[in-house]
């Protein structure tokens, strides 16, 4: 048997999984990176609109810092976040900005003095500082105070990826490309590495590490109408899934964006409508301001996307032979800005559509983007089951989004976690309590359980199509575990997933090669993919109150008496086809920002009986501390800053807030 | 056919008042039936010592918006298990996807079957390593690239304080690397090049656009003596013939020819030093 070893294994060559391995290497560790396609195509190419990080240099973000950002994302999250898992990633962020600035970002750039720029539909001068001339430029996004989103043109994550990777290869990071992970090797205590399929030859290889970490991306298409790439199948949770030890968070938070162009469901940014792009309707009404008067556009995607299928539920979307949709239009942003500033969304429209943004609305609707829940870890990344596994990124349930993710928040937390995840697992490889000892029987048992599995889709005479089920189980999600959820729809969800998943199990293949097989991994994926749906749905059922991009019809409020906590999923045996739920409860007495109405969105939910108190406590220590710092402060309702890796707990400057000594910056 | 009986199109029956955007004109015989495209694969396996290169052709309704992506994946599900090939974002973005369609390379995810004569051949990138059928390895490839012209940005400070505001930089600067950022290594230009046919060293364009990225960033340390040693030879920048197939086919318009002239001036000037 063929056996790789290496210290850090990390199964996913996307943004966090290469910062991850960055970091884990520049500590001394070997480090092998498993990518299913080459590291530069991973869909971290795909973000367009931008990173949140609160540097404060525009003047439309003079004031911004960590509490704004920190306070935003909670919100955002509908009070799912971990908080203090929050607060660490709020103070990295910056940092990540700035690491990405010098390894080559071609971030844009603050220019000084006079421009003309849209704001809820008018044209507005703003004057940027001399001051800040040069210096990484922000824009608007959905769900913040300021303008925070630190952005490439709108090729942000493809920006980033390429300077990440050009790293990697810098430090002679070993990427085995085409290369899949099918199963984790584990005694159900540790976890030892993985089991890995040559997507060319076919071989099954066993790859031992200390450490190993899930940095696979999300499971975008378990839906039918998705922006995401087609490699984003949720395997990487399903891998942690099937060990049976490890768990799932939060599967049901599902985030819908909502302007996927229609209907093909590629993503045009959340950058158009924070540059100033309207949404409207058949009648051609920016629709809106009808909803939410305050943040109109630019309330969260959960809040858009369910106002815009509202519209059109009421009959105001626009006609076409593949279903409603409604319109973007940002031909108001003037054709300079479309093409310098929103190319990729113009030559999208170009090849897609075959429409010109600069005098043509975008067909748009809300389609599947984000995978809030993942691999549920601690704040260091490592499962909080299963020893010696980590997981980072979109794949990971670490948790700063909760139930809904911020636009600007994903690739800022893919290389956050990849920084802070990556001094963590070195700290873990450091240890040499964690030096791995694992017969080679284990090994050979895993292998052999792998290759039976592979040989029964080749050889066995199971009748059933990978394809068509794993089309049946697209279409049950898109249109029963969607933007709005009722219980009924929910249950035939999960009887029909059930009966997909038991008939997944007599898959049979036309196509009997051993090498490259695209059907037989059709077949092998399908069925991870269905317990990955079934966690997903089975969640939702169970889930009887609405929290952020969990919509529930018949449960309409946020219950925080009885539901202020993480659903955690795991499956516990191979002849289940439910998975166990179990639930995780958040402390509001520990929380720094208590829970309450975001800003947008419902106003009514159920208070926590702690609720009350914990306001109260806040209030207090703010009244108390009144002359104190905003560190002094914030380090009285919650500290965290012990939480993180020492290198990374300075401060941050910024233009209003310099840091003025050496003993400041180590505080 | 001979039936000439004109069925109208499907938007303007339902009467609906539609923009252009929704008017999906049919490109076909003007009886308002759906086409019937012929897909021709250039299909071959290396890993099957059985298989031999030949042409495979695949009949195939064309649908309202139909990209290669979609026919290719309907071709792989409903008549061809075994057809290899690669897609990931299906968005024009990744580069993934590049294979030679009706003779030119160019992206499969954005291109319309309806901008295609009803006969349309596909084939993999030449130059790469074959995996099978339109799968080519330009993954392999590229990252050898990186290595040779050492494609990864030089810092001249390998430890940047991060707590500190961040260099500054022109914005027309930024927005000048971003514009040769902008690469997805799809391989198109290298498979449209003359001088890789005849050298199988040549850096191609693709590497030759690195360099000048590189160059044009003042966070990297480099001179152009530095670049000289890495492209100043045929295989580099001098290989080039100037027949800029690479410029021509590049899905994302990077301006390839004016870099590479560019960059030979200097790399001539370093020469003569």
């Amino acid at each position: 048997m063929k056996i790789v070893y290496t210290d850090v294994l990390v199964i996913g060559g996307g943004l966090a999984g290469l910062r991850l391995g960055i970091g884990a290497r520049r500590r001394g560790h070997d480090v092998v990176i498993l990518s299913l396609v080459p590291p530069k195509r991973s869909h971290s190419a795909a973000a367009q609109g931008g990173m949140q990080a609160s540097l404060a240099n525009m003047i439309k973000g003079q004031g911004d810092n960590e509490d704004l950002h920190f306070e935003d994302t909670v919100r955002g999250s509908d009070w799912g976040a971990d908080q203090e898992v929050a607060r660490m990633f709020v103070n990295t962020a910056p940092k990540a900005v700035r690491e990405l600035a010098a390894w080559g970002v071609p971030w844009s750039r603050v220019r000084k003095g006079d421009r003309e720029v849209i704001i809820n539909g008018q044209k507005v001068t703003i004057t940027e500082r001399d001051e800040a001339h040069g210096l990484v430029a922000q824009r608007d996004f959905g769900g913040t105070k300021k303008w925070r989103a630190c952005y490439v043109s709108d090729g942000t994550g493809h920006a980033m990826l390429q300077a990440m990777s050009d790293q990697a290869i810098g430090d002679a990071i070993p990427v085995h490309e085409r290369v899949e992970a099918i199963a984790l090797i584990h005694d159900a205590a540790r976890c030892y590495g993985a089991i890995v399929r040559d997507l060319v030859t076919g071989a099954l290889i066993a790859y031992l590490a200390k450490a190993t970490a899930i940095a696979s991306g999300g499971a975008g298409r378990l839906y039918r109408v998705t922006t995401n790439a087609v490699i984003c199948e949720g395997i990487g949770s399903a891998l942690a899934l099937e060990t049976g030890v490890a768990t799932l968070g939060n599967m049901e938070a599902i985030q819908f964006h909502p302007t996927g162009i229609f209907p093909a469901g590629i993503l045009v940014t959340e950058g158009c409508r924070g540059d100033g792009g309207l949404l409207k309707d058949v009648d051609g009404h920016r629709f809106m301001p009808d909803y939410e008067p305050e943040k109109k556009e630019l309330a969260s995607r959960d809040v858009v996307s369910r106002r815009m299928e509202t519209h059109i539920v009421k009959g105001k979307g626009v006609k076409s032979r593949f279903g409603d949709h409604l319109w973007l239009d940002i031909t108001l942003l003037g054709e300079k800005h479309i093409r310098h500033n929103l190319r990729e969304v113009n030559e999208i429209c170009h090849y897609f559509l075959g429409i010109d943004p600069v005098k043509d609305w975008i067909p748009v609707r809300p389609a599947q983007h984000y995978t809030m829940g993942g691999v549920r870890t601690g704040y260091t990344g490592e499962s909080s089951t299963l020893k010696g596994l980590f997981a980072a990124g979109e794949a990971a349930c670490w948790d700063i989004h909760g139930f809904n993710r911020l636009g600007g928040n994903s690739v800022a937390e893919t290389v956050v976690a990849g920084m802070i995840v990556g001094e963590f697992i070195s700290d873990f490889c450091d240890n040499s309590e964690n030096d791995v000892d694992i017969p080679t029987r284990v090994v050979h048992d895993f292998l052999r359980r792998e290759q039976m599995a592979i040989d029964g889709l080749l050889e066995g005479r199971g009748t059933e199509d990978g394809s068509a089920i794993k089309a049946r189980m697209q279409e049950i999600m898109t249109s029963k575990v969607g933007i709005f959820r009722t219980g009924a729809e929910l249950e035939s969800a999960v009887a029909e997933l059930q009966d997909l998943l038991r008939r997944s199990r007599s898959i049979g293949l036309k196509c009997k090669a051993r090498g490259a097989n695209p059907e037989l991994v059709t077949g092998y994926r399908t069925q991870k993919m269905l317990k990955v749906a079934l966690c997903v749905a089975y969640g939702a059922l169970t889930r009887t109150e609405s929290r952020g991009a969990h919509f529930r019809e018949d449960f309409a409020r946020r219950d925080d008496a009885r539901w202020l906590k993480r659903t955690l999923a795991s499956w516990k045996s191979e002849k289940d086809t439910l998975p166990s739920l179990a639930y995780e409860t958040l402390d509001v007495g520990k929380m720094e920002l208590p829970p309450g109405w975001r800003g947008y969105g419902a106003k009514d939910y159920v208070d926590h009986p702690d609720t009350a108190k914990r306001l109260a406590e806040v209030q207090a220590i703010r009244q108390r501390m009144a002359d104190a710092s905003r560190f002094e402060v914030q380090q009285a309702l919650m500290p965290y800053r012990h939480l993180l890796p020492e290198r990374l707990r300075g401060r941050n400057e910024r233009i209003d807030e310099p840091l003025r000594s050496e003993a400041e910056i180590a505080a | 056919m001979n039936d000439l009986t004109l069925k109208p199109d499907a938007a303007v029956q339902n009467g609906a008042v539609v923009k252009p955007v929704t008017v999906h004109r049919r490109t076909g015989n003007g009886n308002g039936l759906p086409r019937q495209l012929a897909i021709s694969i250039l299909r071959y396996n290396p890993q099957d010592a059985a298989s031999v290169p030949h042409l495979q052709t695949y009949g195939i309704e064309e649908a309202d918006g139909m990209t290669l992506f979609i026919a290719l994946n309907e071709i792989r599900e409903k008549q061809d298990a075994s057809l290899q090939f690669d897609f990931v974002c299906r968005a024009g973005i990744c580069g993934s996807c590049a294979m030679v369609v009706n003779g030119r390379p160019t992206l499969a995810c954005r291109t319309l079957t309806k901008n295609l004569p009803a006969e349309i051949t596909l084939a993999p990138l030449p130059f790469f390593e074959l995996i099978g059928d339109l799968s080519v390895n330009t993954g392999k490839w590229m990252r050898g690239m990186s290595e040779r012209v050492r494609g990864w940005l030089h810092l001249k400070d390998p430890n940047p304080d991060l707590s500190r505001i961040e260099e500054r930089m022109d914005p027309d600067l930024a927005e000048k690397i971003y514009e040769l950022d902008r690469c997805i290594e799809c391989g198109c230009c290298v498979a449209a090049c003359g001088t890789a046919r005849m050298r199988e060293d040549f850096v191609g364009a693709v590497a030759l656009n690195r360099v000048a990225r590189f160059r044009l960033d003042p966070r990297d340390r480099r001179t152009d003596a530095d670049y000289y040693e890495l492209i100043g030879d045929d295989d580099g920048i001098f290989g080039c013939m100037s027949l800029l197939g690479c410029h021509d086919v590049c899905p994302k318009d990077l301006p390839l020819g004016t870099q590479i002239a560019f960059l030979r001036r200097r790399m001539v000037r370093m020469g003569f030093r």
